[in-house]
């Protein structure tokens, strides 16, 4: 039988959630509110929180100054492309590291784990070069390239820890029915794996969407995407408070939506565990 | 066909040593056990002879053919395992099937071929079900289904039965055996409840830390064990084994009497020549009805272990002789093997 949590304590957790998620929330929602004020009003010293003169001429102003389409679409080609392209290689690496370890495979985990411990600004001239000479500035194969691997680590982490759990027989058992690795892949360990891929699939798009260091350093205007359209707005003429939050909002419009329709499969992927 | 050969079969796991040069012969349509302690290297002769993992020296022939470096699927071997290892997101149905659509058989037959394993099996009413919508016998078909589809030269059996309890166990052990003796298709079973192994084999292969130690058939093991560790293994409840001045009076350096083979009589007994009788005392007595195990603490060899059949009235403190049956002594050398 289930035993009945106590009321006290569940008071005190659904406070202590509701705390953490609006401070958590709070900001976007302060940006939210912005992008609807005047630019007077977003710049004022005493901001008032609800009583304002409500306007939607940020997002006129910006919809009709740059091209949002343009930058969006960069971002979906981004950060789509370099997931695709970091799953049809993450997805046999963890198989090989899960399944059929050896002694160094631990070691490589973390060493992969590791490159995300160096600040990428490190590695930001080297690349910069490599990318100058083979014509990969500003396109949006490049940044597909740099994003995918960065995410690389994480994806191949993920998809580990998610094949792990599955028993090792079942694959075994396919094999012997006369299946090909590809085949065993396809029709046994992806089905079984369907969450953690998913949930690996959506953060990796997330990372990508939001990534802003690479995209600025290594686009200018024809690959740029929705992170290099925000920070066009914080730049030259000075600061525009509520056309950046506008066009913040109109960035991370997308993203939100997809990540609310998701967040059950998400949560379910990134806690792990339960195949069976 | 099915005859499957091991020559001088070798594994290791980096540096450790797990099968030390297994010699073998299945013959086609036997049904060989493998038994022996934990970890004495079972499974792992089952995988190596199944492809599963790869051998570190010697060669497997299936039917004269080299298949030392053949893809698993590519032996025309089937597995069931310990855990069934069912795909979980598939209906019995697309389970049973599944090897059939990797060889790219065509619909009609793989329809055909599942409609009549489920019959075999009993398995028509839930083909639609998925694995996890069903008990432990029912999977264990399906994954005895999923094996003899596709009707290939060999079974492979990992202890298909130590998750079932002992009923069902006891049923599909006769179910399993008469299957096998109706397909008449070669089967390498590994268990290791020796009840099993007495019961389902044709032949036994009883192994030890990666050796094996004896082949032949139940009553062969039973009757002439080759070495010690195969007399103490073969044979419940276990065979009572010796040393000291009453091996040596037999000319051995261990000997082996079973339970069943000793006689039980109450009191000081007359002695033929050329006899043994060892009195004792009676330290336990377990009272079945239809058999007496009495446990007798004999000075100068130890506690043996009695089986009478029926009941016998005795009780713990009792002074017994204990007769044995002189044509049923095994007599072990100082190599532990078998004297002639
Ligand atoms: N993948 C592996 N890596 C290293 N050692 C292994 C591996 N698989 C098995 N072993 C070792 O090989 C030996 C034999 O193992 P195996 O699984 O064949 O035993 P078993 O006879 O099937 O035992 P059980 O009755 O417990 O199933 C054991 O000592 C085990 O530790
Ligand atoms: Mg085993």
């Amino acid at each position: 039988m289930a035993r009945r949590t106590p009321v006290p304590r569940i008071v005190l957790t659904s406070v202590v959630a509701w705390t953490v998620g609006l401070v958590i929330f709070f900001p976007i929602l302060w940006m939210l509110l912005t992008s609807f004020k005047t630019e007077l009003a977003a710049f004022s010293a005493s901001p008032s929180f609800l009583f304002f003169h409500w306007t939607t001429e940020n997002y006129v102003a910006v919809w009709t100054r740059s091209n949002y389409l343009e930058y969006a679409w960069n971002s979906v080609v981004i950060s789509l492309g370099s997931t695709l392209v970091a799953l049809a290689i993450a997805v046999p690496a963890a198989w090989s590291m899960a399944f059929s370890p050896t002694r160094r495979t631990r070691g490589i985990l973390m060493w992969m784990l590791s490159t995300k411990m160096l600040p990428p600004v490190g590695v930001l001239v080297p690349i910069y070069l490599l990318y100058r000479d083979a014509g990969l500035l500003d396109t949006q194969l490049g940044l597909v390239i740099v994003l995918c691997l960065s995410n690389l680590p994480i994806m191949v982490w993920l998809l580990f820890n998610y094949f792990k759990d599955i028993p090792r027989d079942i694959l075994e058992a396919a094999r012997m029915d006369g299946a090909t690795i590809g085949k065993e892949i396809v029709y046994i360990l992806a089905p079984m794996a369907v969450p953690g891929i998913a949930s690996a699939l959506l953060l990796n798009v997330i990372l990508a969407w939001n990534e802003a260091f690479w995209s600025l350093n290594l686009t200018s205007s024809h690959a740029a995407p929705l992170t290099a359209f925000i920070a066009s707005y914080a730049s030259p003429e000075g600061l525009f408070w509520a056309k950046l939050s506008a066009a913040s909002t109109m960035a991370i419009a997308p993203i939100l939506v997809l990540g609310w329709f998701c967040q059950k499969q998400l949560v379910r992927g990134l806690t792990f565990g339960a195949v069976k | 066909m099915g005859r499957i050969t091991l020559e001088g079969v070798t594994k290791s796991f980096d540096d450790t040593k797990v099968i030390h040069g297994a010699d073998l012969e299945i013959e086609d349509g036997k049904f060989v056990v493998f038994v022996g302690p934990s970890g004495c290297g079972k499974t792992t002769l089952l995988r190596l002879i199944a492809g599963l993992e790869d051998v570190s020296g010697g060669r497997i022939l299936i039917d004269g053919k080299d298949v030392t470096r053949l893809a698993p699927a590519k032996r025309g071997l089937s597995m069931v395992f310990q855990s069934y290892a069912l795909y979980p997101h598939m209906s019995v149905r697309r389970n049973i099937a599944f090897g059939l659509k990797m060889a790219r058989m065509p619909k009609s037959e793989i329809e055909r071929r599942v409609a009549h394993a489920a019959g075999i099996l009993n398995l028509t009413d839930y083909l639609d079900r998925r694995p996890g919508q069903l008990s432990g016998g029912q999977r264990q078909r399906v994954a005895i289904g999923r094996a003899i589809v596709r009707e290939p030269k060999g079974f492979l059996f990992d202890e298909p039965l130590s998750n079932l309890d002992a009923a069902l166990r006891v049923q599909m052990r006769l179910e399993v055996t008469r299957l096998q003796k109706q397909l008449k298709t070669t089967a390498v079973y590994v268990t290791h409840d020796q009840v099993e192994a007495m019961t389902m084999a044709d032949e036994i292969v009883v192994l030890q830390a990666g050796r094996i130690e004896q082949v032949g058939t139940p009553l062969e093991l039973y009757e002439r064990p080759a070495n010690v560790f195969v007399a103490g293994f073969i044979g419940s409840p276990r065979m009572n084994l010796f040393e000291g001045p009453v091996a040596k009076r037999n000319g051995a350096t261990t000997l082996g009497v079973r339970p069943e083979h000793l006689r039980v009589q109450p009191g000081d007994a007359v002695v033929a020549d050329g006899c043994e009788a060892w009195g004792g005392t009676v330290i336990q007595a377990e009272h079945l009805g239809s058999d007496t195990f009495v446990y007798v603490d004999v000075p100068g060899i130890g506690t043996l272990d009695a089986r009478c059949t029926g009941e016998l009235r005795v009780q713990v403190g009792d002074t017994v002789t204990l007769l044995p049956d002189m044509h049923q002594l095994h007599r072990f050398d100082a190599q532990q093997l078998a004297m002639a």
